[in-house]
């Protein structure tokens, strides 16, 4: 299991160098500091949620409702401004809306028993449909020249406050699932949460934190999107969900938990945002992207099963011939 | 008491109770919005529920057998599209072959689907998750971002969903709206009595016990997502004559309808159980309030997406605390029934 895993990072990291060199030749430009920055500055918001949609998966559970509990926060704080409230207050509230509406999820999961994927796809239309209740069909800007100076340009150096963020996560999530117990308790979970229940793992709480901490990340990642555009509409962040699972899945994470790791989500987002940039490069439009990502994720399981399969067939020949030798 | 559990098993309870809320929430909506019930009103409704069926019926095939179909939407919006463009190039075909070309498109979109999930062996719903965006990419790729117009559709499709097949009064029953029935009573006696739907519902309920018992698991997925984009495909045919405008973001998000349809309508998420009459009723509820919080002036339109996302988690909550307790009532009585030497309930014993 080790050794497949292993392999999958490789590949993965093989794959990024080829994507890095064929984009270096494509553009002289491509490797400096600015473009690299501007690479991650455009997909921040995503891959900050990837990381908890990480932990989540990893957990044996998903959240399809990230994208819309972003538009939710985006929507909450935009409503609030407009209504001329203190700014501090709105960013506040949408940080607690955001981990309200994760709690909300987690509730049903961990202490009702629904399954995710249904609760979560509940949450996706219905957090959705809260945003446009607040927005309508109208689009609220003029937020602060702080804030949005906060989500456009760099706030040390050169590096954005998104990019920063993305950084701290990296570490915190890193410690948590590889060095932490936490960390084990989610892959114990993940494997079984039967068997962790018996070991004395209080699995309720573990699924209702991280699904309160889901909610929370994705809100702070809709005031982050908020920041960066300048505007927000009802529809502000539809669709990132699948990007963003997209982002854990080709990492190596298995969609029924229980294994994977942050290396290889990290490499994934690497190769999904070089891509990206690549194909950006040689005019091919977002859209094509999003299906050639779509054949990414398809090929980045069915490619190891038919590995796997061939492996197995070889062991086979091979197991014969040496019992027929014996 | 045994006489009403050998009448009734749980899940037609719980249809029951659908069809209670449908008519609850017809009063009520009635009781709101002036001239709620007239004719239109209801024929309204039913043709925003014929096209919404089709592709739930074709979804619950597959979520019976314990998998999913994300990419429903991106096949109903791709088959809408080219058939569109296929009849506006060639405007003499006949509509019998028009029709077939919708299926066939469909089908073929999803077989790609059914052969990766079974012979690939990636779950479905990474597999659909792919191809929700590789369906949407290539139509836009291929379409140049052009939009289908009503006025270069040949006139028969145009004035196809206002073609009644019967009037009841003043209910005129449109031609679309009997085919979706159609689709919906044709499939549920598949589910209910054929050994291809039977074998859905063993599949669903434990995959590995039928593969060990010799069912041909990996044909019927390749099969029921075969069927699932076919019907995907009637769908796109109808979308097309409904709207007559296709752009490419044609039906982009229906697969949420559809799944909310599908597990409003009381199949279970995890396959095994369910049937097409709780699809439509589901199907029937959700085009009902829909339509009806368009026209209620209290409160704005835009609360239609959180009550749908409200409607879903309540219809599975409901589903995990009162069929499972109602379901271990039935149950109780039977091994009762069977301690006091009465051993007759065959027919509560199948498997739904």
């Amino acid at each position: 299991m080790a050794r497949k895993l292993l392999n999958w990072e490789i590949l993965l990291l093989f794959i990024l160098i080829v994507v890095i060199l064929i984009n270096v030749n494509l553009s002289p430009f491509y490797l400096g500091l600015n473009n690299q920055i501007n690479l991650f500055h455009l997909s921040i918001e995503k891959i900050i949620v990837a990381l908890t949609m990480t932990l989540v998966i990893i957990n044996a559970e998903i959240d399809l409702s990230v994208a819309s509990v972003m538009g939710l926060a985006a929507c909450v704080l935009a409503y609030m401004h407009a209504q001329g409230q203190p700014f501090g207050l709105a960013l506040a509230v949408s940080l607690l809306v955001g981990a309200g509406a994760g709690a909300f999820n987690g509730f049903w999961v961990a202490y009702a028993r629904l399954p995710s994927l249904v609760v979560t796809l509940a949450g996706l239309i219905g957090y959705r449909g809260l945003a446009l209740v607040l927005l309508e069909d109208g689009s609220i800007g003029d937020f602060p020249e702080w804030f949005d100076a906060l989500g456009q340009q760099g706030v040390w150096g050169p590096f954005p406050l998104g990019l920063l963020l993305f950084l701290a996560g990296v570490i915190i999530v890193w410690v948590l699932l590889q060095q932490s117990a936490v960390g084990r308790y989610i892959y114990v979970i993940g494997n079984s949460a039967e068997v962790a229940r018996y070991s004395g793992v209080n699995v309720r709480r573990v699924k209702m934190t991280l699904f309160t901490v889901s909610g929370f990340v994705a809100a702070l990642a809709g005031i982050l999107l908020a920041a960066r555009l300048g505007a927000v509409r009802g529809s502000t962040a539809a669709g990132f969900e699948l990007d963003i699972i997209t982002m854990v899945l080709l990492g190596g994470v298995s969609i029924f938990g229980g294994s994977g790791t942050l290396t290889g989500v990290a490499l994934a987002i690497l190769i999904i945002l070089n891509l990206r940039n690549g194909l950006s490069l040689v005019n091919i439009s977002g859209n094509t992207q999003t299906g050639i990502i779509g054949l990414l994720l398809i090929l980045s399981v069915l490619l190891p099963n038919w590995l796997q399969s061939a492996q197995k067939w070889w062991g086979r020949d091979r197991a014969l011939e040496e019992q027929t030798s014996q | 008491m045994n006489s009403i559990r050998h009448a009734i098993r749980p899940e037609q309870i719980r249809e029951l109770i659908l069809v209670l809320i449908i008519f609850a929430a017809i009063l009520f909506f009635g009781s709101q919005i002036e001239n709620y019930y007239q004719p239109r009103t209801f024929t309204r409704i039913a043709s925003s529920v014929a096209i919404l069926v089709v592709v739930a019926v074709g979804q619950t095939l597959v979520v019976l057998m314990r998998n999913i179909d994300l990419s429903v939407g991106s096949i109903v919006g791709f088959t809408a599209y080219f058939v569109g463009q296929t009849v506006v190039n060639n405007s003499d075909m006949s509509p019998l072959m028009i029709v077939l070309l919708a299926i066939m498109m469909g089908a073929a979109l999803g077989l790609i689907n059914g052969l990766v999930i079974a012979y690939g062996r990636v779950p479905a719903i990474i597999t659909t998750l792919g191809t929700l965006a590789i369906y949407r990419s290539l139509l836009v790729q291929f379409s140049d971002a052009q939009t289908i117009i009503t006025s270069a559709l040949p006139e028969w499709l145009v004035n196809l969903p206002q073609v009644n097949a019967f009037v009841i009064g003043e209910l005129e029953i449109h031609l679309i709206v009997l085919i979706a029935l159609v689709i919906v009573v044709l499939f549920q006696f598949v589910v209910l009595y054929l050994p291809w739907g039977r074998r859905l519902y063993a599949i669903g309920s434990n995959p590995d016990a039928a593969a060990m018992s010799g069912l041909p698991v990996t044909r019927m997925t390749v099969s029921a997502y075969t069927l699932c984009g076919a019907l995907c495909g009637l769908a796109g045919f109808l979308f097309l004559a409904r709207f007559g405008n296709i752009t490419v973001v044609a039906a982009q998000g229906m697969e949420l309808q559809v799944i909310a349809a599908v597990v409003v309508g009381g199949v279970n998420i995890f396959g095994g159980s369910g049937s097409m009459l709780g699809t439509l009723l589901g199907t029937v509820l959700i085009a009902t309030l829909e339509q009806s919080l368009l026209r209620w002036r209290i409160v704005s339109e835009f609360w239609r997406d959180a009550l749908l996302g409200l409607l879903i988690l309540l219809a599975v909550a409901a589903d995990s605390v009162i069929l499972s307790r109602l379901q271990a009532l039935w149950a109780r009585g039977e091994i009762e029934q069977i301690q006091a030497g009465d051993p007759q309930p065959v027919e509560t014993a199948r498997v739904s």
